[in-house]
């Protein structure tokens, strides 16, 4: 089975891929086939992990280990699994409700402890699986089945969410730009430790258009800043404008004025960048923070095999009849 | 007999290493070759307020020249190191049984903390031999030369008690000499210090001359071997530690702090260097799901937790019985509902372990029947897991978890060298003749599958919606769990076989149901005694025994758990006796209890 070069095939599996038409988890599925060629690993190498919610499926339609978990608990599961074989790449796939809202406490040990996973948390503002209910993500005032009258509490932001729970990674992508998804992919799995990536997805059934406004290929040069490291935060049709930082705020300036650098090593930077709002600002796409942290993980090495069994039992004092 | 064994209990405040001296005593007699069982009971608060009742530790041993049973009921030797510890635990002195007091912590404020008065002590003198003992100036005064502060001096306390009970069971000093000197290296002058204060306690206790020889116990004849003492938690971790070495496969151990299993935690992360790894993880639920990942992983895995952390795995179980991979659950049953008596015992689990999942997830449940017990369990809960695919549950609690008995150290020529037949089918559910799926791991070519909580369908497992293959799914894998009984070892009737009556109980209670027989047997009452450790699936030859005797008394702390079980499952006139105070049971209230439901039936006969 070891190949030099893989090609998409090698990672599709024979399932036959079953979310509504128009989703825009088609769109991120694609961007992870296409990418894991490129990264050099035979597919058994690769596993993944999913709680519940429409993404939860993916790892059926991937030709590596997959393990369809439970509601919130794929982080959980992917912890022990990764902890124990530190051999194979494990990614999880998440969504808002699943690593937000019934998970969201395997979401913040996880990534506290810098557990060597890639964390996808597909986000698309709803409930889809279970037809239409508000999510924690979901911003105050959208109309579902569960808030006929507007949601009323106040949304997480998952990204900051990430960073203040110590992530050592932490990224922003949108499923309708499969090209920026890719190379965020890349980076996360480059990355040495806990790669979390926030993937606003379009549910065309229950939250159509939410991200439409900087999301769609037309309205993407106005409205979203692609973060390079060590490059100004550049953003509008002919790259006129761009993000600095005035004392502690940020100011859209003309992009010649700026002299903010991207420095994702920055964590106050990230925090910032990370509480911008649309319309008021573009959303910044890409890599947000990046450090490096101890990975939490177990030694395969084992020092005492059976025939050091019989001083273990004589730890304590032993006595002869 | 049972009646031969001393039964001494050592209390006191939390603080006053109550534990320490009782750990040195039942290590002491045991390397003398006595029998002993030992009990500690700590505190709910981890630092109540010094002097209280809440504040008592107590520390209960039992020693014999034969074997027995229990850690005891009734104390022949009570060491009460203030009010609070006394008003506690003098009830349970035998009439002409020895009190030792610490008359420096018996003024008016120590009464007062223990909402009590001196006038407790009134007349016991009549009923009891009393040592009081001035036990901090003599302390004291024994280190008198050493250059310790009155606050340093004072630790030494639990050391001189050491001494004066050592003399009063002729047991010898060397052994706490030699611990001293071992647990406190770092510190010299506390080794002196320790060391003084213990041949202090034993000299005074000597030149007392208190009649000793009703304290002095004889050997016992054991099974010729090398043995050592065991908690059920070291039987738990020595277990774990096996199944690494033995099979060559790590072992991840998984569990969120809790009361009383977090000790399982603590023993398992001295274990690293056998590939025994400890995640403490972030909740129950992230314990358990931890261990559905390593078991995905290849490795093997076991969580530990009691009571509340039970309920909270049960959504997990649930994928673990439909993903079928294997693991070890041990709960250290404890008093509830909720958080009930958290250090207190009991056996109430007993249904959630059985059937506290939603849909139809049958798994495998075992109960250790004694502290040593705890290793042949979790050993045999491995086992099936890996045999079979599924994960187990072990039952112990939280009177096994802390118990101690003397344990057979294993022949290494016994410990067989297992490799796990990993990878036997391409297809991860084709099944085998105990209808076991194949274990497949990540990283093997070829093998690629996608597991999941969705129903199956086929030897490849893919996922299915058809009505009729879930009927079957169903089926096979409870017809999986119920082909486990092949693996059993037939069922022993202990006591008297002939009897009219079958006493039935499971897990913890063994040693207190035995001594009941026994005791019964004396009172001319025969009685036959049936300890079952598996109990799902049930023993193939449990029905055939239930139909041998004309009553069936079914003895368990709980409300009647296991009895229903038996009614539902063999329709037979089983009874119950029960008890549900967070207390092991004792030989006198089983005793009664079986009389009363013998008397019982026999009016209702006449009647």
């Amino acid at each position: 089975m070891q190949k030099t070069a893989y090609q998409r095939e090698d990672f599709t599996s024979a399932a036959e891929v079953r979310w509504c038409p128009g989703c825009g988890d088609y769109a991120i599925l694609a961007a992870i086939q296409k990418i894991l060629p490129e990264l050099g690993l035979a597919p058994e190498q690769h596993v993944f992990v999913s709680g519940i919610g429409c993404a939860g499926r993916l790892p059926y339609y991937m030709n590596t280990y997959g393990f369809h978990t439970i509601h919130g608990r794929a982080l959980a599961i992917a912890t022990g699994l990764k902890t124990m074989r530190d051999d194979l790449c494990v990614w999880v796939v998440t969504g808002d409700g699943d690593a937000l809202s019934i998970g969201g406490n395997h979401l913040l040990h996880c990534l506290r402890r810098n557990v060597n996973i890639k964390i996808l948390l597909i986000n698309n503002q709803v409930y889809g699986l279970t037809k239409g209910q508000f999510s924690p993500t979901s911003p105050i005032g959208q109309v579902t089945k569960t808030s006929p009258h507007g949601v009323t509490t106040q949304a997480i932001n998952p990204l900051l969410l990430a960073l203040a729970a110590g992530a050592s990674f932490v990224a922003r992508a949108v499923d309708k730009d499969p090209a920026q998804l890719s190379v965020v992919l890349k980076q996360a799995y480059e990355h040495q430790g806990c790669a979390f990536i926030e993937i606003y997805q379009d549910c065309n059934i229950f939250n159509h258009g939410a991200f439409d406004g900087f999301a769609l290929k037309g309205n993407r040069a106005a409205n979203t800043v692609l973060l390079r490291a060590t490059e100004p935060l550049i953003f509008g049709a002919d790259n006129e404008s761009a993000l600095d930082l005035v004392g502690q705020q940020v100011k859209c300036v003309p992009s010649e004025q700026a002299t903010l650098r991207h420095e994702p090593n920055n964590f106050d930077t990230a925090l910032t960048l990370a509480q911008l709002r649309f319309p008021e600002f573009p959303v910044p796409l890409g890599v947000y923070y990046q450090a490096e942290r101890p990975i939490f993980n177990f030694s395969p090495d084992v020092k005492r095999t059976i025939n050091d069994l019989p001083a273990l039992y004589r730890a304590r004092a032993s006595w002869q009849v | 007999m049972e009646q031969d064994a001393i039964v001494i209990r050592l209390t006191g405040d939390s603080g006053d290493g109550v534990q320490l001296v009782g750990e040195q005593l039942t290590i002491t007699a045991a390397l003398t070759g006595k029998a002993v069982q030992t009990l500690p009971d700590f505190p709910a608060e981890i630092r109540a307020p010094a002097g209280t009742v809440a504040g008592v530790s107590g520390f209960q041993l039992a020693m014999a020249e034969h074997a027995i049973f229990t850690a005891g009921e009734e104390l022949d030797v009570l060491v009460a190191l203030n009010p609070a510890a006394l008003k506690q635990a003098l009830s349970y002195l035998k009439s002409g049984g020895l009190l030792i007091l610490n008359e420096d912590n018996m003024d008016e404020k120590d009464w007062e903390k223990a909402k009590s008065s001196a006038q407790l002590l009134q007349g016991a003198s009549e009923y009891y031999q009393v040592l009081s003992l001035p036990l901090i100036t003599n302390t004291l005064a024994a280190l008198a030369e050493l250059e310790l502060t009155h606050a340093q001096a004072k630790k030494s306390k639990n050391f001189y008690v050491l001494g004066v009970v050592l003399w009063l069971f002729d047991l010898p000093l060397e052994n706490s000499y030699a611990f001293i000197t071992k647990k406190f290296q770092a510190n010299e002058q506390i080794v002196k210090a320790n060391s003084l204060a213990l041949r202090a306690g034993y000299d005074y206790a000597m030149t007392l001359e208190l009649a000793r020889s009703r304290y002095i116990v004889g050997g016992l004849t054991r099974d010729a071997g090398e043995y050592r003492q065991l908690t059920g938690v070291e039987g738990v971790a020595m277990a774990v530690a096996t199944m690494a070495a033995t099979t060559g496969v790590q072992v991840l151990v998984s569990g969120y702090p809790i009361t009383p299993s977090s000790a399982i935690l603590q023993e398992c992360a001295k274990l690293a260097d056998f590939g025994v790894h400890l995640l403490q993880a972030e909740d129950e639920i992230a314990a358990l799901c931890a261990c559905l990942g390593a078991a995905f992983g290849g490795r093997l895995a076991l969580t530990c937790t009691s009571g509340p952390g039970m309920s909270l795995k049960s959504e997990g179980l649930g994928l673990a019985v439909v993903s079928e991979l294997p693991l070890v659950l041990v709960d250290v049953q404890r008093a509830g509902a909720s958080t009930g008596l958290p250090t207190k015992t009991g056996q109430c689990d007993l249904q959630q372990a059985l059937y506290g999942r939603h849909g139809e997830a049958p798994l495998p449940v075992f109960a250790a029947k004694s502290p040593a017990d705890c290793f042949n369990t979790v050993l045999q809960a491995f086992t099936i897991a890996i045999k079979y695919m599924t994960p187990v549950i072990v039952l112990l609690d939280a009177y096994l978890a802390n118990a101690a008995e003397p344990w057979q150290i294993p022949e290494l020529a016994d410990l067989h060298s297992t490799p796990i037949d990993f990878n036997r089918s391409a297809l991860p559910f084709k099944r085998d003749d105990n209808l076991a799926r194949s274990w497949n791991v990540p990283g093997t070519p070829g093998f690629i599958h996608q597991l999941g909580g969705l129903e199956k369908q086929g030897d490849a497992g893919s996922v299915s919606y058809d009505a009729d293959n879930h009927q079957q799914m169903v089926n096979t894998r409870a017809q999986k769990v119920a082909g486990i009984a092949r693996e059993y070892a037939p069922l022993i009737i202990d006591g008297n076989s002939t009897a009219e009556i079958l006493l039935v109980g499971w897990g913890s209670t063994y040693g207190a149901l035995k001594s009941a027989v026994n005791q019964c047997a004396l009172d001319g009452l025969a009685i036959a005694l049936l300890h079952i450790r598996e109990l799902n699936p049930l023993p193939h030859d449990l029905r055939e025994h239930l139909r041998a005797y004309a009553h069936i008394l079914v003895a368990e702390l709980n409300s009647g758990q296991f009895c229903q079980v038996l009614r539902a499952k063999y329709l037979v006139n089983a009874r119950s006796i029960t008890q549900c105070n967070g207390l092991p049971f004792t030989t006198s209230y089983l005793v009664s209890a079986i009389k009363a439901e013998m008397s019982h039936a026999k009016d209702c006969l006449s009647a």
